[in-house]
Order: structure tokens, then sequence, then C-alpha cells
């Protein structure tokens, strides 16, 4: 598939919501365990040699599950291929849980869904949208008939 | 640059909202031909594919970042998405009607990640503005997140436009001690809570955030979001001006 990767490569050196170097091991079978610098960007999840300005390679967060692992470790596997993970590893209990409540809200998805859930709320309360002062209370992509059951 | 490609073409394949679609006229390069392709938008993610019933997308055009606008072309409702950055690829698209592509340069220009970001991040602080504070327990919805609890906890106030502007870090007050913003690398924004009073925020004029706290912030800010506003209000006053000399 082809993609615009300068743009991807300019979006790897934005300011990141979280970035830390962490080991990696990728999901074929007889990956080792490489470290790497792994940068939380919008939802990409950005992962450098930790010396390099290129980042090697870039996950999309859409539709992923972030599962705990042992020890201090938690994998990212997709919806169509749970079986193929990728598995990072973290030098604390604490460093994990960020990290996996971090990628939990990444995805377009999350936002999406947290946006219709605000929006409800706050018509509940106030008996008003609030997407009205934004001008966008019609996109298509707010409606609470757009989201997955 | 590995990407998960796989995972992409799920993405762009499957049941989750589709926020726009159509065939748009892609130009192969700069002196290339058009190609009509099926488009289909999801999030920040711009698919296309060979035709409507194609199983996989012929390519994606990442749209983090980028900016939309009408462009003078020969081809007839043609717009472009533009990125930053010397080299940086425009792709001219060009739609079927005018309606088709006013309803893309739309949704196009909100399609970005932080731009539905600071929507919420706005949404999440008028509740916890119209609830008057206190930790309240909302009623939890099964896969919806958790909305933070309010606050002792001060709510950053960003309000930023889409990448470069440096990103602030999601407001999590449940976290149990987080590591300083710069080892992160995330902008440590100002921390004033910014809570009215009242049962109601009176609501703000359209698109201008009064209310943004402006203490530690610098100027960076404001000329980001001057910029965000300007992509929305260059796109509209260009619809605008070639609907005026539309006979």
């Amino acid at each position: 598939m082809r993609y615009n990767e300068k743009e991807l490569q300019a979006l790897s050196r934005q300011p990141a919501e979280m970035a830390a170097e962490l080991g990696m091991r990728g999901p074929k079978k007889g990956s080792v365990l490489k470290r790497r610098l792994v940068k939380l960007v919008v939802n990409f999840l950005f992962y450098f040699r930790t010396d390099e300005a290129e980042p090697v390679g870039a996950l999309l967060l859409e539709r992923c599950r972030v599962i705990r692992e042992e020890p201090s470790a938690f994998s990212i596997s997709f919806i169509e291929d749970p079986e193929r993970k990728y598995h990072f590893e973290c030098s604390s209990e604490e460093q994990c849980q960020e990290w996996m409540e971090a990628l939990r809200r990444a995805s377009y998805e999350f936002m999406r869904r947290s946006l219709v859930f605000y929006r409800n709320e706050i018509r509940k309360v106030t008996g008003k949208d609030p997407l009205e002062q934004f001008g966008i209370s019609e996109e298509a992509r707010f409606q609470l008939s757009g989201l997955q059951a | 640059m590995k990407l998960n490609e796989r995972s992409l073409a799920f993405y762009a394949t499957c049941d989750a909202p589709v926020d726009n679609a159509g065939f748009l006229y892609k130009k192969g390069g700069r002196h290339a031909a058009y190609h009509r392709r099926w488009f289909v938008l999801r999030g920040n993610m711009l698919f296309y594919f060979e035709d409507a019933a194609s199983r996989e997308p012929v390519g994606v055009i990442i749209l983090e970042g980028c900016t939309v606008e009408l462009v003078e072309a020969a081809e007839e409702f043609a717009f472009a998405v533009r990125f930053a950055g010397t080299r940086a690829r425009t792709y001219v698209l060009a739609a079927e009607s005018q309606a088709a592509m006013e309803g893309w340069v739309k949704a196009l220009s909100r399609a970005s990640f932080d731009y539905l970001r600071l929507v919420v991040r706005e949404l999440e602080q008028q509740l916890a503005a119209v609830r008057g504070g206190g930790g309240m327990a909302l009623p939890q919805p099964q896969s919806l997140p958790q909305p933070p609890s309010l606050p002792s906890a001060p709510a950053p106030v960003p309000f930023l436009p889409s990448a470069p502007a440096p990103v602030p870090a999601l407001p999590q007050p449940r976290r149990p001690s987080a590591l300083p913003p710069k080892e992160n690398g995330c902008a440590v924004w100002s921390t004033e809570a910014t809570f009215r009073p009242g049962p109601e925020p009176p609501p703000p004029p359209p698109r201008r955030r009064a209310s943004a706290p402006h203490g530690p912030l610098d100027v960076a800010p404001f000329t980001r979001l001057h910029e965000c506003y300007g992509q929305e209000i260059r796109a509209l006053r260009s619809q605008w001006l070639s609907s005026r000399v539309q006979p």
C-alpha cells in the first residue's frame, strides 16, 4: 500500500505524548528483544534505534489491543490477527501502567467515542449541544449514529 | 520505514464509521494524468481504492498536519491536500460536483487527530464546569472512556491546532505520579483551573476561546491557533469566492 512516508517521518519528529526507551520485540517468531526509543504521537507509535533520528517503523494504533504481559511488559496486537504481538518491556510497573493507559486512549476511534460521550453528558446537564458553538454539530463524524455498536 | 500495512488495510475496510466516501480524481504526479479512485476517509486516514468494490486500498494519505485548499486547476471542483515542509507533496484531487467538493474540503479539514483531541478536551472541561467541580462519578457506558475525576487536579487548557505545535499531555489525574513532562517530550502547559462559577458557562463566541489561560504559555500557541483558524477561514473563503464566480 502506498503511503506518504515523508509526512509520517515528519510526524515522528513532533513532540510526543509519551516517549521512552523500552525493550521491544517484533511479532515474528524468534524475534530478539532490542532497545528502542518508543514515541507516541497522535495515533501512531514510532520506534527508533536509540541513536537514530529516523524511525525504524511505525504502528497505526487503530483497532489494536493492549495486553499486560509479565513482567512489567505489555503487548500490542491488532484485531485481525491477535496472535501477532508487538512486545514491549518497561523498566517498572508504573511505567508499564502509564504506557498501557496512554495507548488505550491513543486511537482516533477512542477519541471519537469520548467526544460523543461528553457531548451527550453535557447535553443532558445543560440541554444544549456543546458542538454548536464550534459550528460542527452536524459533522457526520461526531454523530452518535456513526458509532459502532 | 516499516508500517503495519496489513492492519492499515483492515482498518480501511472494517465496519468502523466512515467519515466520507466517494469517487475523486487523483492527480498521479506533477505532470501526470488524473485517475479516478474510490476514496474512503476514516479518522485521519484517507484511503483510496481502485474502485468501490476493491478489497484492498491502493494507498493511503495520512492526513495529520495537512491543510486543505481550493486550487486553480484545469480540472473542475479541484482541491489540494498540502503538507508543510520543503519538497512535501501536494495531493491534487477533484470531485465530481460542487457539493461533493465542498463536502470533501470540510471533512478533510477537520480530519486530524489533533483537532479531535482539542474538541474532546474542550468538552471535558465544559462538562467539569457545568458539574461545578467535585469528584462526580459518572455512569460508565461499557466501551467509553473513563471521564477524568474532577479536580483538585487542574485541567490543562490547550486548544491547539494540528501538529507541529507542541502537544500537551493528556489529562490523566487518576495516574500515579507522572514522569515530569520534559522526559516525555511533552510541553508543560498552564495548569490553571478554568472552572467558571454558575450552572452554565456563557457560550463563547463561535470558534474563539476567550477563556484559555495564558499564564506560562508562550507566544507559539497563539500563532498556531491563529493558523488553525486561518485554515478553516481560507477554505471557507475559497469556497465562497468560487461560488461567487460560478454563473
